[in-house]
This record gives C-alpha cells, structure tokens and sequence, in this order.
C-alpha cells in the first residue's frame, strides 16, 4: 500500500473520530434540553391555566366599579350640580373632575374646589345649601365670597327687631314665659302666666 | 503522487481543525442553551406558585358586587336626604 494512501485513511478515520466525539456530546447536551424544556412546560402550562380566568374576572370587576362610579357622580351631580360636582371629583382625584365632564359630554375648565376650601368644607357646603360658604359660593371668580360671606353669616342668627329673625331658646329665671313658684307637693304648681316674649327680642340685661 | 500528499495535508492541517472549531462551537452553544434551560425551570415554577392567588380573584369579584349593592343603597338613602343641587 502506497504511504500516502496510508495517511489519507489516516486521516478520514481522525475526522470520523472527531465528528462522532463532539456530535455525541452535543446529543447529550440535546437530551439535557429537551429535559428541562419539558419541566419548564410543565410550569407555563400551569401558569397559562390559572391566568384563563383573570381577564373575565377583572371585566367582571370593572364592570361593577363602573356600576358603581356611574351610581355615585351620578348622585353628586344631582346634589352639587353640573358645575361642582367635577370639581368635587377633582379635589379628590386630580384628574377625574376633566373625566366627569367628558362622560358628560360637556367641555371646559374644572374648578379645583379643594384649592379654595378643604374637602370635608365643601362637600358640606355643597350638599348643604344653608350654610354660609353655600350661600356664598356662586359669587364673583373664587368659591369664596369675602364681601357677602359675613352677611350670610349674620342670617343665621337672631337680630334684635327683626320680623324675620328667629325665636331665641327658651329662657329660665324670672324672665322666663312661664315662672313656676315654689310649693310643698310635687306636681300642684301651676304656673304663673306671664307674657309670651317676642321672637328675637332680649327682655333682660344678661 | 505530489497531488496526492497535497490533498493529505490539507485534509490534515485544514479540514481537521476546521471540523473540529464547528463542532466545538456547537457544543459550546448546546452547553449554554442547557444551563438557560435549567435556569428558567425554577422562575416558570415560581411563576405558577405565585398565581395560586388568582383563585381569590372570585372572592374579590363578589365582595365589590357586595359592596356596590351597599353603596347603591346609600346612594338611594342619601338621595332621598340630601336636597337637590
């Protein structure tokens, strides 16, 4: 046999070698693989399985909260009005006043109320319409109105001469409409009719 | 004869060490691919585990049922107290 033909075969046979060493390693690594890619299946199927329900749930949710939101601006629309109810809603969530007013289908600036008054002032301010800074608020560019706010004040209590001024408290004492006197027996006095006082109007010094 | 030692040279200082350079770099990928694979298994089971919480999610539903059917009342009870705007 010619020496070249012998290198040659040499030769073919170290390439088979090598290609047999490294191909059966990387069959192994392949093995290895496929072993843990089929743990890991395991894992996302079970992560796939229980995420099917979520998106019906949380529509589910949404759906109930809008419910929810719709019942209550609703409320606060008919109670404060078109004009504060979204600011209402903005001094709680900055942002929801410009909301409200889109689901409205109405346009234009919300009125911060919170920036004016504190929250819990004027939501019963709002919902109250008797109260001083109710009475004043549609006035002028602020929600306050420093020129009429102490005269709505000044009408809640009772001025001396005034028809409309409302009756005071009842009064004890010797000023008193009725005077009972002293007597011995529980129950036999009868009191001593007096003057009925007129609404408003102090009879003594105190 | 000459042509001949010329091709066993070359299969011997060419074709060799390039086969081998490819099949190493195979499996040198083949090993990292292997050591991703082992290393995401634990992270899908820790995936999995943490969606058992998912399951209260029905609690969760009717409890806002609940609490939107209690708010509607209030809602009525306060229309009915509260003066119009």
């Amino acid at each position: 046999m010619e020496p070249a033909a012998v290198v040659t075969i040499a030769a073919v046979v170290l390439v088979i070698a090598v290609l047999v060493a490294y191909l059966v390693a990387v069959i192994v690594e392949l093995r290895k693989i496929a072993a843990g890619l089929d743990s890991v299946i395991d894992a996302v199927g079970g992560v796939v399985r229980k995420s099917e329900p979520v998106n019906a749930i949380v529509e589910g949710i949404n759906q109930d909260l809008t419910v929810g939101t719709d019942l209550l601006e609703g409320l606060l629309l008919k109670k404060a009005g078109p004009d504060d109810a979204p600011g209402l809603i903005e001094s709680i969530f900055p942002g929801g006043g410009a909301s409200m007013l889109g689901r409205l289908g109405r346009t234009g600036e919300v009125k911060n109320i919170d920036v004016v008054y504190t929250r819990g002032a004027v939501q019963l301010a709002r919902l109250g319409r008797e109260s001083p800074l109710g009475a004043g608020a549609l006035r002028g560019g602020a929600l306050r109105d420093p020129a009429y706010s102490s005269t709505a004040a000044r009408s809640l209590y009772a001025r001396p001469g005034d028809p409309d001024a409302r009756p005071r408290s009842p009064k004890i004492g010797t000023a008193a409409p009725r005077v009972y006197p002293p007597t011995d027996g529980a129950g036999s006095a009868a009191p001593a009719e007096v003057a009925e006082q007129q609404p408003g109007v102090r009879s003594d010094p105190d | 004869m000459i042509v001949w030692w010329i091709g066993n040279a070359v299969l011997l200082l060419v074709v060799v060490p390039v086969v081998v350079l490819l099949l190493r770099g195979v499996l040198s990928a083949a090993k990292d691919v292997t050591a991703s694979v082992e290393a995401l298994a634990p992270v899908a089971e820790a995936a999995s585990k943490d969606l058992d919480a998912v399951e209260l999610l029905h609690t969760t539903r009717d409890q806002v049922s609940q609490t939107v059917a209690v708010v509607a009342n209030y809602g009525g009870s306060l229309d009915v107290i509260l003066e119009d705007a």
